[in-house]
């Protein structure tokens, strides 16, 4: 059975926090190699090799822009190099919820700029989907090759237990992350060759062709010849552009931007030395809000005039679609769960976080009375800006932010504080458990495709329950072990 | 490829050219300003490297003496000025970000290695005595750089741009360094001949890595006007404006072959610079002003750049 969105249900609650590595009887079986590793490296090599993972990601340049006055604008991502394993067992039920959540958001996406059943079945309030701000009431009736909306989408899932996994959150409009998850086992497989070799580690360098023939699955109708696939960028000041600039090169196609094509009679084509070349699929990198000026923002200087209406013509894919952020914003997230229901008609295999809808004045007095132990986020925000965690918080800071709520409680929902598992971290005071989360990667066209893996994202700090790179968290390289 | 992707290739082998060019640059000055000391005959060295360097409008408004100190903080480490070393290994470093996908690795990492080190090797609190091993790393850095391009790129589109770029920019400078000496006040009483002016015609050689090439083309003492047709008409000295034509014009020649054959402006504009300089004599040079020569083609240059920007990169 599903829990009703406006009843929240029992919390999962602020119990120890779940350790990945040690059972009641010790150390798992799968964390053995890992353990051993650790007993016989003595520690300085550890921070050797710590050093020489870090120098070895910014000779590359992978660097993440932070939005600070920081002088360094290019900053690294710690990297923690001891891996996080989930057994075959674990990663095979991840699996199979994650591609059914996002069969679910796609089919709900197809019913809301078709018949919108789901509204009509009072499933979810109209208002919520129509009015949402990502809504584009321009892809109503539009047909996207094989149904899909959202090629690529992350999935931020969470663990408490054995058992217990839930996801935090959908990521449907341009997720990043998945150059960590590449560059992340390039450099363990480089650093610790020996501790690779006792593990049977499923690989994970074919996602960028996994992605290519996922993009070109969906190539428009009308392209008759090898479609010529493109990846859209805002820039090299973009926090993700060695992302971008990384899945072009592994992928073989070029890395443009708005600049580089102009349409022309609806037809899509980038400016080359030879002359104009037709673009048949874009992979855009860019929010939906930026890509053409004419259609959305006006003053847009990264965008592509006409892009919007050649899309709806038929000339040329965009990945992901335009409009899918009404599936993954934060205030439709507490209704998934009925949309497996309703279109799948299965059972969800992984569970949502109770959420409360601030915009509901039940629920928001709720909030407000229990604002130490929740955590408070902006229905539209991301990277972990402006979000409140209510036992990590003062008093102070709380009554601030009860402040903001009362001011403006449509921006917000809260969660109970999820006590997130841990995974054993290289920390300054030695080998410490930090709490993680798992961003996997799931790509859909003509089929569902997942590359056994992720990217695992820790939470540095003793404590501390935000990952967000943007607040100091750091990543490490996720093993999924092979039957 | 994309005309951006091969604007930056051309931006990117242009700027670290001119990193290495304007480390020439203070050189010529550094040395030529030694020379002047050591004979008591300090004079208008630093005023002439800042017209070399193109750079004196922007100087004048942030500084207002002439001094070793402000003109070399100003050309070397000024962020304020787009020519200085640091700001065009910054430039070529952007450059080289956005299009990454296009550079091969070892390109990549002379670029981003080089700017990783700009603080260590040109702070603005590194003592005067290090001046000359920090510019000695520049020109370092940019020999690698072109090494790591000349090896490693796939000998197609993006590798005639870059070397566009290299050598548009190469002849550019070689023209400014040998008009140094046009700027450069002889004292009184120190005439054309005299042991100042040898040791400025010295030092131009000098900056351009060419004094034992000029012994071995001409087995004499130095002229200035042999010195002159080193830099400009000679097929053998690399930095040379023949040269320099002539691999613009052999570049532009692949460039047509692999796009069909298509010529523009740009390719005849080259093809006559190249065939001036090959049929040139020096005399006719020093008859018509060397300066006056120097300055025409650099303008020509610039010229030729709109010429090519037109045809490809836009």
């Amino acid at each position: 059975m599903i829990e009703a969105p406006s009843s929240p249900g029992k919390a999962p609650g602020i119990a120890a926090a779940f350790d990945e590595m040690n059972g009641p009887d010790g150390v798992l079986p799968k964390y053995e190699g890992v353990r051993q590793w650790l007993a016989e490296t003595a520690p300085g090599l550890l921070d050797l090799k710590r050093r020489e993972a870090e120098l070895l990601f910014r000779r590359i340049g992978i660097t993440f822009t932070v939005r600070s006055r920081n002088s360094d604008p290019e900053r690294l991502i710690p990297f923690d190099i001891i891996p996080r394993i989930l057994d075959a067992g674990e990663w095979d039920m991840l699996s199979r919820g994650l591609t059914q959540r996002v069969r679910a958001l796609n089919a709900f996406l197809y019913d809301a700029y078709h018949d919108r059943d789901f509204i009509r079945a009072g499933k979810i309030p109209a208002a919520m989907v129509l009015l949402n701000e990502s809504f584009r009431a321009e892809m109503q009736g539009f047909e996207p090759p094989h149904r899909s909306y959202t090629q690529i989408a992350g999935i931020d899932v969470v663990r408490t237990g054995p058992d217990d996994f839930y996801v935090l959150e959908d990521n449907c409009r341009t997720p990043s992350g998945v150059s960590y998850m590449l560059e992340n086992r390039e450099a363990m497989m480089r650093l610790f060759p020996d501790l690779f070799a006792r593990h049977r580690i499923a690989p994970v360098m074919r996602y960028p062709e996994e992605l290519l023939e996922t993009l070109k699955s969906v190539a428009p109708a009308n392209c008759s010849t090898e479609p010529v696939v493109v990846l859209l960028t805002p820039g090299a000041h973009n926090s993700a552009y060695y992302e971008h600039s990384f899945l072009a090169d592994e992928m073989g196609i070029e890395l443009v931007e708005g600049p580089d094509l102009l349409v022309d009679d609806n037809v899509v084509y980038m400016r080359t030395t030879e002359g104009l070349k037709r673009v048949d699929i874009i992979y855009r990198r860019v929010d939906d809000d930026f890509l053409d000026p004419l259609a959305f923002r006006g003053d847009s200087l990264i965008g592509t005039a006409g892009l919007a209406s050649a899309y709806r013509a038929g000339n040329v894919t965009l990945a992901n679609a335009i409009g899918t952020g009404v599936a993954d914003d934060k205030s439709i997230y507490p209704y998934v769960p009925a949309m497996i229901e309703f279109f799948l008609g299965e059972k969800p295999i992984l569970r949502n976080v109770p959420t409360y809808s601030c915009c509901v004045a039940d629920e928001l007095a709720y909030v407000l009375d229990h604002l130490p132990e929740l955590v408070v986020k902006e229905a539209r925000g991301s990277g972990g800006y402006g979000m409140l965690v209510g036992p990590a918080s003062t008093k102070a800071a709380i009554e601030e932010f009860a402040a903001k709520l009362k001011a403006r409680p449509d921006d917000y929902i809260a969660q109970p504080t999820l006590a997130l598992s841990t995974c054993p971290t290289f920390v300054e005071s030695g080998v410490a458990p930090r709490h993680v989360d798992l961003r996997p990667f799931v790509l859909s066209g003509k089929e569902t495709r997942i590359v056994p893996g992720g990217l695992t994202r820790v939470a540095l700090s003793q404590g501390s329950l935000v990952v967000n790179s943007s607040q100091g968290g750091g990543t490490k390289d996720t093993w999924v072990e092979e039957r | 490829m994309l005309s951006r992707t091969a604007e930056h290739l051309y931006w990117l082998a242009r700027y670290m050219e001119r990193a290495d060019d304007m480390a020439r640059i203070v050189l010529a000055g550094h040395w030529m300003a030694s020379m002047a000391r050591s004979l008591g005959q300090e004079g208008s060295e630093w005023q002439s490297t800042l017209l070399t360097s193109g750079c004196e409008p922007g100087f004048r408004e942030r500084h207002g003496e002439v001094t070793a100190d402000n003109v070399i903080d100003y050309l070397v480490r000024d962020d304020a000025n787009p020519s200085s070393i640091i700001s065009c290994i910054k430039t070529a470093r952007h450059n080289a970000r956005t299009v990454r996908t296009a550079l091969t690795t070892d390109m990549w990492n002379s670029t981003n290695e080089t700017w990783m080190q700009l603080d260590s090797h040109l702070s603005a609190n590194l003592p005067p005595e290090q001046l000359v091993e920090s510019l000695d790393w520049v020109k370092e850095r940019s020999l690698l750089f072109n090494g790591s391009y000349n090896n490693t790129m796939l000998r197609n589109d993006a590798f005639y741009f870059s070397r566009l770029g290299t050598y548009l920019e190469r002849a550019d400078n070689t023209a400014r360094i040998l008009d140094v000496k046009y700027h450069v006040l002889l004292p009184e009483g120190q005439g054309i001949g005299g042991s100042l002016d040898y040791y400025q015609w010295q030092a131009i050689l000098r900056t351009v890595s060419a004094v034992r090439g000029y012994h071995w083309v001409y087995h004499e003492r130095l002229k200035p006007w042999l010195v002159a047709e080193l830099l400009i008409l000679r097929p053998e000295m690399p930095r040379s404006l023949l040269n320099c034509c002539d691999q613009i014009t052999q570049n532009l020649e692949f460039l047509a072959a692999r796009y069909g054959g298509k010529r523009g402006a740009c390719h005849r504009h080259a093809a006559d610079m190249h065939a001036r300089l090959r049929g040139g004599s020096i005399k006719e040079i020093f008859q018509t002003g060397l300066h006056d020569f120097l300055t025409g083609f650099v303008d020509e240059m610039i010229d030729l750049g709109n010429e090519i920007r037109a045809m490809y990169l836009v």
